[in-house]
C-alpha cells in the first residue's frame, strides 16, 4: 500500500457518464439510420415471409398446417432431397477441381499462370443462366455433342450439376487460393530438413494448413448451389429443386403461402451452413496470427507439366461454355442455318424486354455500385471507428452479416410480401427501379461490408485519436484520410456490387415490373419462351458489360496505385 | 519537487477506477501532476499505465473518479473538448498527406490564416530538426524522423498537456537514445507539461522529473528517478528497476537484522521485532575496498563466477551469510586487477547500512 492509492473507502465515487461530443452524436445517428435501413429492408421482410408461412390464403393464422401439408406432399418434399443431392455432388466436384487448380496456381512453377487466373474468373462475369444455355447447345436435344451422354438427358441432374459447378467454380477457387497462399515456407523447410517424403509433407503440412479454407469453400459452394435458381430453371427439365419450386408456387400457382414454406425450407440449411462457416473462419484467424515467410515454389518438371495439362482441360471447359454461348448467339437458325449474323441481338423484336432491359440492368447496376458502396463503406466506418456505443455497434454488425445467410430468391419473395402491402409506407417502391437497387444492395451487403471492415481494420486505430486531439471533426478525417487510404477497397466493393447486380437473377425475379425488366431476367424469359439464341445473346451482352467493367476497374486501380505510390509504399 | 507541491497541481487525478467487465485495470488511483513537469508512467505490460493515459486523454473514459486539468473538471469530456496533444508508438501519421500537411492538420481546424499556418509549420520543422522534409510523405522518412514529425504535429496547436504513449518503443536502440535526449530537451525548452508511458526503465530514469511506478492497476511509488532507484518503497519497485539482490532474513532488534549467520545494521523503522523480512541491496552498492577491522555489515564471500561486462565485472558471490542463493556484486576493473580477484577468491565485502533496504518477507 502506498499513500497515493487511498485505502478502500466505503463510499465509492459515482460512476462517470461520458459526455458525448457532437461527432459522437452524428456518428451514432448515422449508424442508427443505416441500421434501420437494414431492419426495414431485411429483417421486416423476412419476418413477413415467416408469418406468411403460418397463414392460410385468407391470412388467418393456421399454425404449422402449411408445413404439415408440405412434408406430406411427396412431390414437394422430394425437391428438398434433390437440392441436397445436387448441392453435395457439386460441392465435391468443385472442391476437388478448385483445389488442384488453386494448387497449380500457388504452389507450382506452371507456365501461363496469368492466363489460367483470368479464365477461371470468367464465370463471375456471366449470369448463372449462361452455363445452362451453353449446355443446351452442347448436349441438348439438338446439341453438337449429345452423343457423349450415351443416351442420358442433359435436362436434369447431370445438366444442373455441370452448370452449377461451372458458375460456382471461381467462388471456390478464390477461397482456395487465399488459403494456399498463406502457408509458412518455414514449415516446408522443416519438413525437408526432417527428410519427410513429398506425399507425407502434403498430408501433414499442406492439407492441414488450408483445411479451414477448404471447409469454408465447401460451405460457400454448397449454399450457392443449394439456393441457386438460374441453372435449374434453364436446364432442370422435370427435375424439381427447392428454388424452382418456390418460383413455381409463386408465379405458376399463385400459392404464396406454400412459396413461403418452401422458402423457409430453403433458408434453414443456408443459415446452418452460414453459421458453421462463421465458426470455422474464426478458427482460421487464430491460426494465422504468427508472421509467416511466403512460400516460393521451385520448378519440378513432371509436376508442373501434369498441372498444366489439368489446368488446360479445366480452362478449355470454361472457354467452351462461354464460346458456345457466343457462337450460338451469332448463328442464324440453330442447327439448320449456321451462317453468322447479329439478328439475335435485335432484342427489340422479341419478347423479354428488348434493349430497354439491358439499359435498365446497366443503370440498376451503376446505382447499386455507387449508392451501395457509399452506404456500406460509411456504415462499416461508423461501426469500426465509432467510440463507445458497444451494443449498438454489435447489433449493427449482426444486421450486416445477416444478408449472407439469406438466399436471393427468399429475399425477393420476402420483398413482395412486405412491399406489395398497400398499408406499407414503402409501398410506392414496389415495381420501381428503386426496389431493384435496394434488393441488390441488401442481398450483397455482407461481403461488401466485410471487405470494407478488413480495409478499415488495417488502418492505424490511432488516426481517430490523433484527429480528436487536433479537434478535427470526424467527417474531415473520414474524407481526407480514411477514404483516400481505402480507395482500393472502395473500388473493389463497387466492382463486386456492379458485377453481382448485373448478373443476379434470383434476387430480382419477383420484383421487376414491365417497365423495369432486367437483362438477366430477359435471358430467363426468352429462354422460357424458346428463344434460346437471343437469350444467349443477352447473356453475352451481360458478360461483355461485366468484362468491360472489370477492365475499367483494373485500369483505375492500377492508375490510382501508381499515382499514390509515393505514400503507399512502406 | 517540494517547492512545487505548494502550488495547485495542473492535473489532479482523484480516486480513478477503470473496469473492463470484471477486470480492474485501474484501482482507485490518485495522482497530482504539476505545471511543466515531465512525468513517466512506468510498469510492466498490463499494469494499467496506458489505460491511465487514455483516461487522461478521454479516449477510454474511467469508470469512476475525477480528473481536473487547469482547475477544470474534465472527467466526462470527450477528447475533442480536452486540451492535449498526443504521440503514439505507431506514429499515426496520415500516410496520404505530406509532412507539412500533417503538421498543419490541427492548425487548419483552428481556422488560422494560411500564411500563419505556413510559418508555424516551418517553425515546428525547425524545432524538431527536420527543416527540409516538409514536402515528403511519411513513408519516405525513417522511423525516428516520423516520430519527430508526430511530435511536431502534436505540439503545433500549443496544447497545455503533451501525452506520449511509448513513443520510442518502435525505434532502433541508437535512434532511441538520441531521440530520448531531444524530446527531453524540447520539453524543457517549451515547458509543456508532459506525461510519457513507457515500460523501459532507462527511458524513465533519464527523461522524467518524476516517475510513477505502476503494477496491477495500482501506483507502487511516485518519486524522482533518484528516489525510485535509491529508495524503492516496495519489493516490486526494487525488483523492477535496475538489478537488486534479495536475501531472506529476520529483524532481531531495532536497527539489526539477521541474515544467515551474520547480523547487519540497517533501518528497521517499519518492521516489528522478529518479523521475517527480505534484505535488498544493489550489486554496485556492495563494497570490497577500504574495509577496516571493526566495520559493521562486513561478511566473508567467495567468488563463484565472474562475468566481464565491459566497464566492470559482475561477481557471483556465495557464502554462509547468503544462504542458498547467489549475490551479485559489481567490481570495477581496477579493483579486480589490483586485488587479483578470480574465481575461487575469498574476500570480505561490506553491505553499507545506508544502501540496504528491507521489505516484509510476504512479498511486499
Amino acid at each position: 500500500m502506498t499513500e497515493t492509492s487511498a485505502p478502500l473507502s466505503t463510499a465509492q465515487p459515482p460512476l462517470v457518464k461520458e459526455k458525448l461530443s457532437r461527432d459522437d452524436w452524428i456518428m451514432r445517428s448515422c449508424m442508427v439510420v443505416i441500421g434501420l435501413f437494414l431492419c426495414v429492408f431485411i429483417l421486416l421482410p423476412l419476418y413477413t415471409m415467416l408469418s406468411k408461412s403460418v397463414e392460410n390464403k385468407d391470412e388467418a393464422f393456421i399454425g404449422l398446417a402449411n408445413y404439415i401439408e408440405y412434408f406430406s406432399t411427396p412431390a414437394l418434399f422430394w425437391s428438398a432431397g434433390n437440392s441436397l443431392t445436387i448441392a453435395i455432388l457439386s460441392t465435391v466436384i468443385v472442391l476437388f477441381v478448385a483445389f488442384i487448380y488453386g494448387y497449380a496456381l500457388t504452389r507450382t512453377c506452371m507456365p501461363f499462370k496469368w492466363f489460367f487466373k483470368v479464365v477461371a474468373l470468367i464465370p463471375l462475369l456471366t449470369p448463372s443462366l449462361l452455363g445452362g444455355i451453353s449446355l443446351v447447345y452442347w448436349f441438348g436435344n439438338q446439341g453438337v455433342a449429345k452423343g457423349l451422354l450415351f443416351g442420358e438427358t442433359i435436362y436434369g441432374p447431370i445438366g444442373i450439376t455441370i452448370g452449377s459447378s461451372y458458375w460456382v467454380f471461381p467462388h471456390a477457387l478464390m477461397i482456395v487460393i487465399t488459403a494456399l497462399s498463406i502457408t509458412d515456407a518455414r514449415l516446408y523447410e522443416a519438413a525437408i530438413a526432417l527428410r519427410t517424403s513429398q506425399v507425407r509433407t502434403f498430408f501433414t503440412v499442406t492439407l492441414p494448413g488450408c483445411k479451414y479454407g477448404l471447409i469454408s469453400a465447401g460451405f460457400v459452394v454448397f449454399t450457392l448451389v443449394f439456393t441457386d435458381f438460374g441453372v435449374p430453371k434453364v436446364i432442370g427439365g422435370n427435375y424439381n429443386m427447392l428454388a424452382t419450386d418456390v418460383y413455381k408456387q409463386v408465379i405458376g400457382q399463385q400459392n404464396f403461402q406454400m412459396g413461403a414454406v418452401v422458402s423457409v425450407v430453403l433458408l434453414v440449411p443456408a443459415i446452418i451452413a452460414f453459421s458453421v462457416d462463421r465458426i470455422v473462419q474464426k478458427k482460421q484467424v487464430a491460426l494465422l496470427s504468427a508472421r509467416a515467410v511466403p512460400y516460393e515454389p521451385k520448378p519440378h518438371r513432371v509436376r508442373d507439366m501434369s498441372m498444366l495439362v489439368f489446368c488446360l482441360i479445366v480452362a478449355a471447359m470454361i472457354l467452351c461454355m462461354l464460346g458456345m454461348a457466343q457462337y450460338a448467339s451469332l448463328v442464324k437458325f440453330w442447327p439448320y442455318n449456321l451462317t453468322l449474323g447479329f439478328s439475335n441481338y435485335d432484342f427489340d423484336v422479341m419478347d423479354g424486354g428488348g434493349w430497354d432491359a439491358f439499359w435498365n440492368s446497366l443503370y440498376m447496376a451503376l446505382y447499386t455500385a455507387v449508392i451501395g458502396t457509399a452506404v456500406i463503406f460509411f456504415g462499416a466506418y461508423l461501426m469500426e471507428k465509432g467510440r463507445g456505443f458497444g451494443t449498438g455497434r454489435s447489433i449493427f454488425h449482426m444486421l450486416a452479416m445477416l444478408p449472407l445467410a439469406v438466399p436471393g430468391l427468399v429475399l425477393g419473395l420476402s420483398y413482395i410480401f412486405f412491399f406489395n402491402n398497400p398499408a406499407n409506407p414503402f409501398n410506392f417502391l414496389y415495381g420501381t427501379l428503386g426496389i431493384l437497387v435496394i434488393v441488390s444492395i441488401t442481398h450483397f451487403y455482407t461481403v461488401s461490408h466485410l471487405t470494407a471492415v478488413t480495409a478499415l481494420k488495417q488502418m492505424d486505430p490511432e488516426f481517430e485519436s490523433v484527429s480528436a486531439s487536433l479537434k478535427a471533426p470526424f467527417y474531415k478525417t473520414f474524407a481526407r484520410v480514411t477514404v483516400p487510404v481505402c480507395t482500393p477497397a472502395i473500388l473493389d466493393v463497387s466492382m463486386y456490387l456492379f458485377l453481382n447486380a448485373m448478373t443476379t437473377v434470383s434476387a430480382v425475379i419477383f420484383l421487376y415490373s414491365s417497365d423495369t425488366t432486367l437483362a438477366s431476367v430477359a435471358v430467363m424469359n426468352m429462354d422460357d419462351a424458346g428463344d434460346i439464341a437471343p437469350a444467349a445473346a443477352m447473356a453475352m451482352m451481360i458478360a461483355y458489360t461485366c468484362a468491360a467493367a472489370r477492365i475499367l476497374h483494373a485500369g483505375l486501380t492500377r492508375g490510382l496505385l501508381k499515382h499514390s505510390q509515393a505514400w503507399r509504399n512502406r | 519537487m517540494d517547492s512545487k507541491s505548494a502550488h495547485k497541481p495542473y492535473l489532479k487525478i482523484t480516486d480513478l477506477t477503470k473496469k473492463f467487465g470484471e477486470f480492474t485495470a485501474l484501482d482507485n488511483i490518485s495522482l497530482d501532476i504539476f505545471e511543466s513537469e515531465f512525468v513517466c508512467f512506468l510498469g510492466p505490460s498490463g499494469c494499467g499505465k496506458t489505460t491511465l493515459l487514455r483516461a487522461i486523454a478521454g479516449l477510454d473514459i474511467q469508470t469512476r473518479g475525477s480528473i481536473e486539468q487547469d482547475n477544470v473538471d474534465i472527467s466526462a469530456l470527450p477528447p475533442t473538448e480536452r486540451d492535449f496533444g498526443i504521440v503514439f508508438q505507431s506514429y499515426a501519421l496520415f500516410p496520404n498527406m505530406t509532412v507539412d500537411k500533417n503538421i498543419a492538420y490541427g492548425l487548419e481546424n483552428r481556422k488560422l490564416p494560411k500564411d500563419q499556418i505556413t510559418n508555424r509549420v516551418r517553425e515546428l520543422l525547425d524545432l524538431v530538426g527536420l527543416p527540409e522534409q516538409g514536402i515528403k510523405y511519411p513513408a519516405q522518412l525513417s522511423g525516428g524522423q516520423q516520430q519527430r514529425i508526430a511530435l511536431a504535429r502534436a505540439l503545433a496547436t500549443s496544447p497545455g498537456l503533451l501525452l506520449l504513449d511509448e513513443p520510442l518503443s518502435a525505434l532502433d536502440a541508437r535512434v532511441r537514445d538520441h531521440l530520448r535526449g531531444e524530446i527531453k530537451d524540447l520539453q524543457r525548452r517549451l515547458g509543456v507539461t508532459t506525461i510519457m508511458v513507457t515500460h523501459d526503465q532507462e527511458e524513465a530514469l533519464t527523461m522524467a522529473d518524476r516517475i510513477v511506478v505502476m503494477d496491477h492497476g495500482l501506483i507502487e511509488q511516485v518519486g524522482t528517478p533518484e528516489e525510485i532507484y535509491g529508495q524503492p518503497r516496495t519489493a516490486f519497485v526494487a525488483d523492477f528497476i535496475g538489478t537488486m539482490n534479495f536475501i531472506p532474513g529476520a529483524v532481531t532488534a531495532a536497527g539489526t537484522v539477521s541474515v544467515g549467520q551474520s547480523t547487519f545494521q540497517c533501518d528497521t523503522t517499519y518492521h516489528a521485532n522478529g518479523a521475517p523480512i527480505t534484505v535488498a541491496i544493489r550489486p554496485e552498492d556492495i563494497n570490497a575496498q577500504d574495509i577496516h577491522d571493526g566495520d559493521s555489515n562486513v561478511v566473508d564471500a567467495e567468488v563463484k563466477s565472474l562475468e566481464f561486462m565491459g566497464s566492470f565485472y559482475r561477481a557471483n558471490l556465495i557464502g554462509p551469510t547468503f544462504g542458498d542463493g547467489d549475490v551479485h556484486a559489481d567490481f570495477s576493473v581496477n579493483l579486480v586487477r589490483r586485488k587479483s580477484v578470480a574465481v575461487g577468491s575469498r574476500l570480505p565485502v561490506r553491505l553499507p547500512a545506508e544502501y540496504v533496504q528491507i521489505y516484509a518477507a510476504n512479498g511486499s
